[in-house]
């Protein structure tokens, strides 16, 4: 890495620091932390990773801001005392002449590098487990004495497996072709594609000559890249079942609801993504209620928040059941027309109430970061739970539609009203109820995209074309209809965009499902019965 | 999809301009009308409500300190609801039927552009406030926002050099539209020019709303595998959100692989959990987080306008780019007026070049004499935990525009602009 972008003298330079912890700082090191040109410093604060003890307090300083420079002498400025690097003498300068060092990406990295160094022998073992990790990506020659130590000392297998591959990175630039063969064949154990950048000179000619002399070499380095482009392939395999696995969630997600609502009922709502915007909105007031009366709890406000989101949706469901769609059942142009409306009014209404911006939403904890399956492949946490999630939901609805007599009612009512009715269901009740439940449902919705997407007055807009896009392939009045089109569109178009890009992607989806609805009009999965409508 | 989009907008427009048309009806006749064409409503409005508001701010206080040419400036307020159609019909109405001296307005270069046969054909005066992607140059607009080479070429620049982490690949990564495949073309050029071959070059387009990126963090993550990569993002609103996320779980930090966005400043940054963003760069012409007295000043002015205006979330506003280039805008267009001795536009128009002003960015900033732009300096700062921006470094003064990109074919001819 370093040997890729800094000038000779400077490699010079780090190539006499390389050695032994010794017990003070290298007047070297110590004169590039003060020098005022940004290459030569930065380098220096990499050197210090080779320094032990030594280099521990300058990092600190550094990871505080309070290291500095006066007159191209390297100081740390601490309350108001200024004390010279190397020396360790008290200076009598004021604090505020000091041009104290504001890190940015490039200095920041060199600090984890130096900080990385210095841990890797000391530090705990998750402190040298991530020491390495940052290493690997980041060796450099003069880190090899520390490396072999490590390699020797090293108890815990993970860590020494890391700084084995960091050193076989080093090695690759050895004189000696043995130790090349031996670094090429260590290599070819990972699955990291930045050593396939690594190895690809070694199998190229610059000219007519080939790079690397010794054929052994470059035969082991062939046999190396071709290892590590299989597991890459398979990983990305992988990963792509699970984004198209995580987008299909997301669609369902935004989808059960008007599964329901128009699935079931036969109501075209295109209120829909608002209702999801409500869900969203909710968790959003459970978030600051969390925030400012239980901050103890704060990571646990969306598991708060799921019965909240689903009732307040629900309740605008009941609302806009009760006071226009039900004057209105058996007329799809009217209530298509009305639930448009209904739309607006909401949007307006939460940008009067919470203003046009978005809502800063942000992920728990526990919703953060991701977690390593295997070796190049960390899925992300918030979108795992959000996968879980639609499950949930869905074996929720299920059971409710299957086991629950308002369930048995839904589906009686669906299939022939007048029946229903005259068998004594009370079919404006249950329609009123499972308006409502759908409703809810897509409050849960609202509250899954809350922990992905944007929060804000039209954030249902998005989503409602997508939302009658899976109902409407997967077959109306079905909700495992809506399952099946939620995660076979979601891989499709995950696969198609890895070949095609995002935008292509889209397009083709939907000329696929126009074409589709052309062929088969009532869906993947048709409802076998006397009465659809 | 498209015509339900229309129908929507067409419905909440409506309404809004019921509601916004009246309380400006009837007034004396001895001032001088102002436009402000910004949406308030639709997918523009979390931007460009801001706009609107600063325009008032600055036009109350330019009253204050008793108007321009001693007639009070009244603002006539427009809701073109973010459908670019609109914007036209708006503006005709503005520049026609109220008689306005000067319009303020427009965000997106799809609305400008949808507005540039209206100001021509009526000889009216456009102030456009925001970034853009060059390749125009009206005789009835003044663009008070950056030319690429003021904000996307210092910044690629940036990136490349050691300070900036020595980039060796890039990622140029988009909204599929006219401002990023613009500044894309003008920025491959540019890194062609600088040695970097195409291999080292990886253009992706999403749709407009995407929020779906993981295919793409995957992408770049292998790409950045191959040496040093910087990410240069013109992603366009809303998507910015789930971007930023996606890349903090997928774990690239800013420090391995940075992106510097065109698109996000403190506005957008109020809607998000800047967690997975710290660090992250933006390239602007100003930042809120500025220190100087001429910014203390508009910063807290703002903050006490919105107070005032009850803008819902008044605590927490905050003043961008874009609002800094209004506000340098409204005061250059008083200045002009004031030197011509009339508001006529044609009169302004000619007033117009050479104007100074001490802008909220530190800097003076100059009209240039003959191509529309200002000059203006360059800054990149780092996002912050509390959603601000740390300059990290900046241009030492002002640079001219060059709305036509020498990096793209044809305009050789045009550099003299």
């Amino acid at each position: 890495m370093i040997a890729r972008t800094l000038p000779p003298f400077l490699l010079l330079m780090l190539f006499l620091l390389a050695g032994p912890a010794r017990a003070a700082l290298d007047p070297d090191i110590v004169q590039g932390l003060g020098s005022s040109d940004f290459g030569i410093r930065t380098a220096a604060i990499e050197a210090l990773a080779a320094t032990g003890a030594d280099g521990a307090e300058v990092v600190a300083a550094l990871e505080a801001g309070e290291f500095g420079a006066v007159d191209g002498q390297a100081v740390i400025v601490r309350n108001g005392v200024v004390t010279a690097i190397g020396s360790g003498e008290t200076l009598d300068v004021a604090a505020a002449d000091v041009a104290l060092l504001r890190l940015n990406n490039r200095l920041r990295r060199a600090v984890a590098t130096a900080r990385a160094g210095i841990t890797l022998e000391v530090g705990n073992e998750p402190e040298r487990l991530a020491a390495a990790r940052t290493l690997v990506g980041n060796s450099a020659e003069f880190m090899l004495p520390l490396f072999e130590r490590v390699i020797e000392n090293e108890e815990v297998d993970a860590i020494r497996e890391l700084v084995i591959q960091a050193a076989a990175r080093v090695n690759l630039a050895s004189n000696d072709p043995e130790r090349r063969i031996e670094a090429v064949t260590l290599l070819g154990t990972s699955s990291d594609a930045a050593v396939l950048t690594l190895l690809t000179p070694l199998v190229s000619r610059d000219g007519d000559a080939w790079i690397e002399p010794d054929p052994a070499v470059r035969a082991a380095a062939q046999d190396s890249i071709a290892k590590i482009e299989r597991r890459i392939a398979f990983t990305d395999n992988i990963r792509t079942v699970f984004t198209g696995l995580s987008l299909g969630s997301i669609l369902l997600l935004a989808a059960l609801g008007l599964a329901i609502t128009f699935g079931v009922m036969g109501v075209i709502n295109m209120a829909h993504g608002e209702l999801l915007m409500v869900g969203a909105y909710a968790t959003f007031v459970v978030q600051g209620l969390f925030r400012t009366h239980l901050p103890a709890y704060f990571d646990f406000y969306v598991i708060a928040a799921i019965p909240i989101a689903f009732f307040v949706a629900a309740a605008v469901g009941v609302l806009m059941e009760r006071s226009v769609l039900r004057y209105l059942y058996g007329r799809p142009l009217e209530s298509l027309l009305a639930t448009w409306g209904i739309s607006l009014v909401l949007i307006q209404a939460a940008r009067v109430s919470f203003g046009p911006q978005n809502l800063e939403l942000t992920n728990p904890s526990w919703m953060s970061g991701s977690v390593e399956i295997m070796a190049g492949l960390s899925l992300p946490w918030n979108r795992i739970i959000i996968l879980g999630f639609s499950v949930f939901v869905l074996v929720l609805i299920w059971l409710m539609m299957q086991k629950t007599r308002l369930g048995m009612f839904v589906r009686a009512v669906t299939q022939n009203r007048p029946m229903a009715g005259c068998v004594g269901v009370p079919t404006a009740r249950v329609d009123t109820l499972a308006f409502a439940i759908g409703a809810g449902v897509a409050g849960l919705g609202g509250l899954a995209l809350s922990q992905i997407a944007n929060v804000g007055p039209a954030m249902g807009q998005g989503y409602i074309v997508d939302s009658f896009m899976v109902v409407v392939l997967g077959g109306v009045g079905q909700l495992a209809g809506a399952v099946w089109a939620a995660f076979g569109l979601g891989i499709f178009s995950k696969f198609l965009e890895g070949w095609t890009g995002a935008v292509i992607a889209k397009i083709l989806v939907l000329v696929f499902i126009i074409i589709f609805i052309q062929k088969r009009p009532q869906g993947i999965f048709a409802l076998k019965g006397r009465a659809v409508d | 999809m498209q015509t339900r989009r229309h129908f929507i907008k067409a419905l909440a427009l409506s309404a809004s301009i019921a509601a916004i048309g009246l309380p400006f009806a009837a007034h004396a006749s001895d001032t001088i009308k102002v436009g402000i064409l910004h949406s308030l409503s639709g997918t523009m409005a979390i931007s460009e409500t801001a706009l609107r508001n600063v325009a008032l701010m600055t036009i109350e206080e330019i009253n204050a300190s008793g108007g321009v040419l001693g007639k009070q400036l009244e603002p006539v307020v427009v809701d073109p609801a973010s459908d670019w159609p609109l914007f036209a019909e708006r503006a005709r109405q503005l520049l026609a039927q109220d008689k306005v001296s000067v319009v303020f307005g427009c965000w997106t270069s799809v609305s400008r552009k949808s507005v540039l046969p209206v100001f021509s054909e009526l000889n009216g005066l456009l102030f456009y406030p925001v970034q853009y992607e060059g390749e125009e140059l009206e005789r009835n607009v003044f663009y008070t926002g950056a030319a690429p080479n003021q904000q996307a070429i210092p910044a690629t620049e940036y990136l490349m050099s050691e300070e900036g982490g020595g980039a060796k690949r890039f990622v140029l990564l988009g909204t599929d539209y006219v401002y990023p495949r613009t500044t894309n073309k003008i920025l491959r050029a540019f890194l062609n020019s600088k040695g970097i071959p195409d291999s080292d070059i990886m253009e992706e387009y999403t749709p407009f709303g995407h929020s779906d990126y993981q295919t793409i963090i995957a992408n770049i993550k292998r790409f950045s595998a191959g040496g040093k990569t910087a990410v240069i993002s013109t992603i366009n609103g809303d998507s910015n959100v789930p971007f930023y996320r996606e890349l903090g779980n997928a774990g690239l930090s800013a420090t391995d692989v940075p992106v510097v966005a065109f698109s996000v400043g403190e506005e957008e940054l109020r809607g998000v959990d800047t967690k997975p963003l710290v660090g992250h760069l933006a390239a602007w012409n100003y930042f809120m987080s500025v220190d100087n007295p001429k910014n203390t000043e508009f910063v807290t002015k703002y903050r006490a306008w919105a107070k005032a205006n009850n803008v819902p979330n008044a605590d927490t506003v905050v003043t961008n780019d874009p609002m800094e280039a209004t506000y340098v805008g409204i005061h250059m267009w008083k200045q002009a007026v004031e030197k011509a001795g009339t508001a006529d536009v044609d009169a302004v128009i000619d007033a117009m070049g050479g104007q100074t002003f001490e802008a909220p960015s530190g800097f003076t900033l100059t009209m240039d004499a003959t191509n529309h732009h200002l000059h203006k300096p360059v800054l990149i700062g780092e996002v912050r935990d509390d959603g601000q921006f740390d300059v990290v470094w900046q241009t030492e003064g002002p640079i001219r525009a060059q709305p036509w990109s020498p990096f793209i074919e044809g305009n050789e001819a045009k550099q003299g602009l």
